[in-house]
């Protein structure tokens, strides 16, 4: 079908319309906003789009999940991997509130993704009719904005303005509700005009320039400058000027979770991984450093532990484009308040070049003893039982760090944080401040539509996994290549973990069964193998990554291994403990 | 954002937040939860038309720590549909709450003099019938809690008062700066941010 926006586009001056249906004015729009790709699940209060759907099949490609939560993972995983704004349709009811999980990952975690929510014929609001739930209240706290459509004229206009806001400034998740009316009535459409401007919302902030000139002569007097670095570099896009900012600065750069990979794993500045099971050295220097530099990062409690030990000697010189971040959680020095894109080259410029060789040593000699102390037994472990820490390392020695890895949550998402390589940018996906379990399969599945052409690596516990394993008739309809490695301890890992350590070793139903997960990914035509032998593991995993399609490696790990170093609960970040 | 800076930041008074929307269905709740999520009560809220067609102002008493409200009132300004927001103690703002006291007109025409009554309460009679009448005082707290006070004994059938509406003492050109919004693009004064201007005394809009 040839599209409507064609049409509209080529019918020269007055501005001619098409009589077209609001769900065909959607679809017009999604398209015009780049989507290729759309994660649903239909239902009554939504069948007029999918109905229009039907006719886009050739524009539009629609991946039928098997929960909308999934839906909307996976719409996350595609815009983590991507840079594009992920999107998900649903209908109203309960189809609309399995995706607030999702909603509150993406609002937490900062990723850009719009839903699209079915909703009960506009005269029937408020009366409790079937489906009907009030799905932009349930959803106010968990999204960047919201907003319900009664009558179809409104749909282009605020689809334009939801993609805008989802994308720009501190991007977010969007929901827009759709009445079925809406969603049928013709209207005369005028094209599709993107949204450029709100009055109301400053996404591109002025930069400052003195405050930048005042952060420059606070790190050209540092001594001890350290830089902590989150996932707003990648938002920026701005992973070539952090390392130009990096590099000549000269000064160590540690990393969130959700920054992990905006510079190299293997990059002589990457001094490692920040917070609750970070390394050792970034974590003790933190409170050594003179000079704070904090890009792109909101000093989440993980990596903060206690907040009044932490990092009181230092000044803070604090980046993000998020006013409301600076001066949360820490007390800037110097804002600076900006895309990181911009203020970094800004930055750059002002700074002397220099190298910091005593203060790096300083970090690799933490570095030295906790590979001595936990590292090296972790990645070669005296007893019989594998590490989930020599899985993932294995995985790095086949995958060149090239690979996406998806996590899920918990004991095996911290060693593949700590101990995955990363050589490119956008390869680390994972549910970092929501915590959501569950997160992996389907994430993993959206992040492969996202990156065809990269591989996907979804490491999940034996918890997580059942959680949303549902999604694996996601990929056996689709044929997506997904590679799935469940960890399986046996237990929940993390939970019983805090148990042992905090409250003595009474394991409070962490003891999970598991069905047999070759089997299950076999039931949906998936190959799979499970080992549990160390001599076995190299093989099956260049088995899992040569396969054409999806595969299922169990891997069965010890069944008690805790995740070191950590900071515990309400201590400071230099009182790590190496275990 | 407040411009006296000698406040004690840790200890809890009336603050008065000032917040100017869009005109949106749903905004109230977006702004409310930003305090319910916090367990903070709202001690008073007003909104209102502005004098812009489509902005309202809010006006949200709480009684908080200023490192507390400056927080949230980046929390609110975060929100796409808000335009502005400040936050101000009581010796920043001149404010008023209105109220309307209802009473059983035979009573008091007998048993209280009226004239007296109007007169040491600043209030006016709004309504008089033969069954009752209305009065409406404006103040403070403490001035339309006295008049409550005085008509009790008399037979006090209903009471209302309203929320608190505030006018900010340094706000000079507010009104203008106010009316950019009706620009596409508003100047660089109204989108500064002040939140990241420590100097002292600065006043942007």
């Amino acid at each position: 079908m040839d599209t409507v926006q064609a049409e509209a586009n080529t019918l020269t001056e007055p501005k001619k319309t098409v009589t077209v249906s609001g769900s065909v004015a959607l679809l017009e729009g999604l398209i015009a906003e780049g989507t290729d790709t759309i994660f649903g699940y239909p239902g009554g209060a939504i069948m007029p789009i999918y109905d229009a759907l039907y006719d886009y099949s050739d524009k539009l490609k629609h991946i039928l999940v098997r929960h909308e939560q999934g839906g909307t993972h996976a719409a996350q995983g595609y815009a983590r991997t991507s840079g594009k704004v992920g999107v998900a349709f649903a209908t109203s009811g309960p189809g609309a509130t399995n995706l607030v999980t999702g909603l509150a990952d993406a609002q937490i975690d900062s990723t850009p993704m719009v839903c699209i929510t079915g909703q009960v014929f506009a005269h029937l609001l408020g009366t409790d009719a079937f489906q009907e739930t009030d799905v932009i209240n349930i959803t106010t706290p968990v999204t960047k904005w919201n907003y319900q459509i009664t009558d179809a004229t409104e749909i282009p206009g605020v689809l334009a303005k939801a993609f805008y806001i989802a994308r720009s400034g501190r991007p977010g998740p969007v929901l827009i509700d759709i009445t079925k009316n809406a969603q049928l009535q013709m209207f005369e459409y005028e094209g599709y005009v993107p949204c450029e401007h709100i009055r109301s919302y400053r996404p591109r902030p002025l930069v400052r320039k003195e405050y930048i000139e005042a952060a420059a002569a606070m790190i050209n007097s540092a001594k001890k400058p350290f830089i902590l670095f989150g996932q707003g570099v990648l938002l920026g896009s701005a992973e070539a000027e952090f390392k130009a900012f990096v590099e000549k600065s000269g000064i160590p750069a540690a990393w969130t979770i959700l920054g992990a990979g905006a510079i190299p794993t293997d990059h002589p500045l990457n001094v490692g991984m920040l917070g609750m099971h970070g390394n050792y050295g970034p974590n003790v220097q933190t409170n050594a450093c003179d000079v704070m530099i904090a890009i792109g990062m909101r000093f989440d409690d993980r990596v903060t532990g206690r907040l009044d030990k932490y990092a009181k000697q230092a000044k803070v010189i604090h980046l993000d484009i998020d006013p409301a971040e600076i001066d949360k959680n820490v007390k800037a020095d110097v804002p600076v308040w900006g895309d990181c894109k911009e203020t970094l080259p800004m930055l750059t410029a002002l700074i002397e070049a220099k190298t910091h060789d005593a203060w790096v040593a300083e970090f690799r000699a933490y570095d030295k003893t906790e590979y001595e102390t936990v590292i090296h037994d972790e990645l070669n472990p005296v007893s019989g039982e594998m590490t989930m820490g020599e899985v993932v390392n294995k995985l790095n020695d086949l995958t060149k760090g090239e690979a996406v890895i998806v996590t899920d949550v918990g004991q095996h998402q911290m060693v593949a944080c700590r101990y995955a390589h990363f050589q490119q940018t956008r390869s680390n996906i994972t549910s970092g401040g929501l915590g959501t379990m569950g997160f992996g399969l389907p994430a993993a599945i959206g992040a492969k539509f996202g990156a065809q052409d990269r591989t996907v690596v979804a490491i999940i516990g034996d918890g997580g996994f059942q959680m949303t394993c549902q999604e694996l008739g996601t990929i056996m309809q689709t044929g997506i290549d997904v590679k799935i490695m469940i960890l399986n301890n046996r237990f929940l890992g993390m939970v019983r973990q805090w148990q042992q350590l905090f409250h003595d070793k009474r394991y409070s139903f962490v003891d999970i069964t598991s069905p047999d997960f070759v089997k299950l990914a076999d039931a949906y035509g998936i190959a799979g193998k499970k080992v549990s032998e160390r001599e076995d593991l190299e093989a099956a995993l260049a088995e899992m990554l040569n396969h054409k399609g999806s595969y299922l490696l169990e891997v069965m790990v010890a069944k008690e291994n805790n995740v070191f170093p950590m900071v515990p609960q309400g201590s400071s970040v230099s009182e790590i403990r190496l275990k | 954002m407040s411009n006296s800076n000698d406040i004690e930041s840790n200890s809890k008074q009336e603050f008065t937040i000032t917040v100017y929307t869009e005109n949106r269905i749903g905004i109230l709740n977006r702004i409310a939860i930003i305090f319910s999520r916090r367990k903070i009560n709202i001690e008073s809220l007003n909104t209102s038309p502005s004098e812009i067609e489509h902005i309202h102002r809010f006006n949200i008493l709480i009684h908080e720590t200023e490192e507390v409200v400056r927080k949230l009132a980046r929390q609110i300004e975060k929100q796409v549909e808000v335009l502005k927001v400040y936050y101000n103690t009581n010796e920043d703002i001149i404010w008023q709450e209105m109220a309307l006291y209802k009473v059983p007109t035979d009573t008091i025409a007998e048993l209280v003099s009226v004239e007296r009554l109007l007169r040491e309460n600043g209030a006016r009679a709004v309504v008089i019938r033969k069954d009752y009448t209305v009065f409406e005082t404006t103040g403070h707290r403490e001035e339309t809690d006295k008049l409550i006070e005085v008509l009790q004994p008399y037979g006090l059938i209903e009471f209302v008062r309203s929320a608190r509406v505030a006018i900010i003492k340094d706000s000079e050109g507010f009104n203008r700066k106010l009316r950019e919004f009706e620009r596409r693009e508003p100047g660089e004064d109204v989108i500064e941010n002040e939140y990241l201007d420590k100097a002292k005394n600065v006043f942007s809009m």
